[in-house]
């Protein structure tokens, strides 16, 4: 099967809506099948890799942790606008580590997480082949 | 009249914290609950305006929707009271609206 590249663009804070949970169903799915995944966090779906999120206590689905499955999945390419996170007062510090291991390079623990300006986010769209929005 | 004005959408994706803190008036509070609550989070400009608008009314937090999202007192807005659902159910009957702005 041909390989794609996909980017999921997160734009929706986690809990007010199914768009985040959605999404991540959705980025499993393209992992299963091979593809290559990115995804990219902007505007209020930063708060999407926030620290500590525990939402037993309101009824739903508690996803967070999931995302630390995804570099499992060889998704590793995750970008998180550093404008979006300015004007929240937020910095890379706020957000889980996620992280994925290197089988090229004896297997080290490298970050999946990377902070880049609009621009260089912009340079990313361009270069993909499927652009999936939540 | 004393009025509980009610927040649930993020400062960032809607104007309703800036029109209700427009609109509040001395004797009233605001309750954040749900997506609202990311007005507490961190350095932002609506922590700013919150911070202000503390001199004139309460502010009050539903805990479970700052729970859910990864906010503690570690990283949020000081002099925030942290109410429970029962909480939640009580300012309801302690004001004499409840103004939701959706």
């Amino acid at each position: 099967m041909a390989t794609k590249k996909f980017l999921y663009v997160n734009r929706k804070p986690p809990h007010g809506t199914i768009y985040a949970l959605e999404s991540l169903e959705v980025v499993l799915i393209g992992a299963a099948f091979e593809q290559d995944v990115t995804l990219a966090f902007i505007d209020d779906g930063v708060y999407q890799l926030l620290k500590n999120q525990d939402s037993s206590a309101i009824g739903t689905k508690n996803f967070a942790p999931t995302f630390r499955a995804l570099g499992d999945y060889d998704v590793n390419k995750i970008y998180v606008e550093r404008e979006s996170l300015e004007m929240r007062g937020l910095g890379k510090e706020d957000l889980m580590p996620l992280t994925w291991e290197d089988e090229d390079d004896d297997w080290a623990e490298k970050d999946s997480i990377h902070i880049v300006s609009s621009t260089e986010l912009a340079e990313i769209i361009e270069q993909q082949d499927v652009l999936l929005n939540f | 009249m004393s009025v509980l004005h009610i927040i649930n959408k993020s400062p960032f994706d809607r104007n309703s914290l800036d029109t209700c803190l427009r609109m509040a008036r001395p004797s009233s509070a605001i309750l954040l609950i749900e997506d609202g609550v990311y007005a507490l989070l961190g350095n932002s400009t609506a922590a700013t305006s919150l911070r202000q608008a503390q001199e004139n009314h309460p502010v009050y937090a539903l805990q479970p929707d700052l729970q859910a999202r990864g906010i503690s007192e570690e990283n949020m807005l000081d002099g925030v009271t942290l109410v429970d659902y029962d909480g939640f159910v009580k300012l309801t009957t302690e004001y004499d609206k409840s103004q939701s702005w959706l």
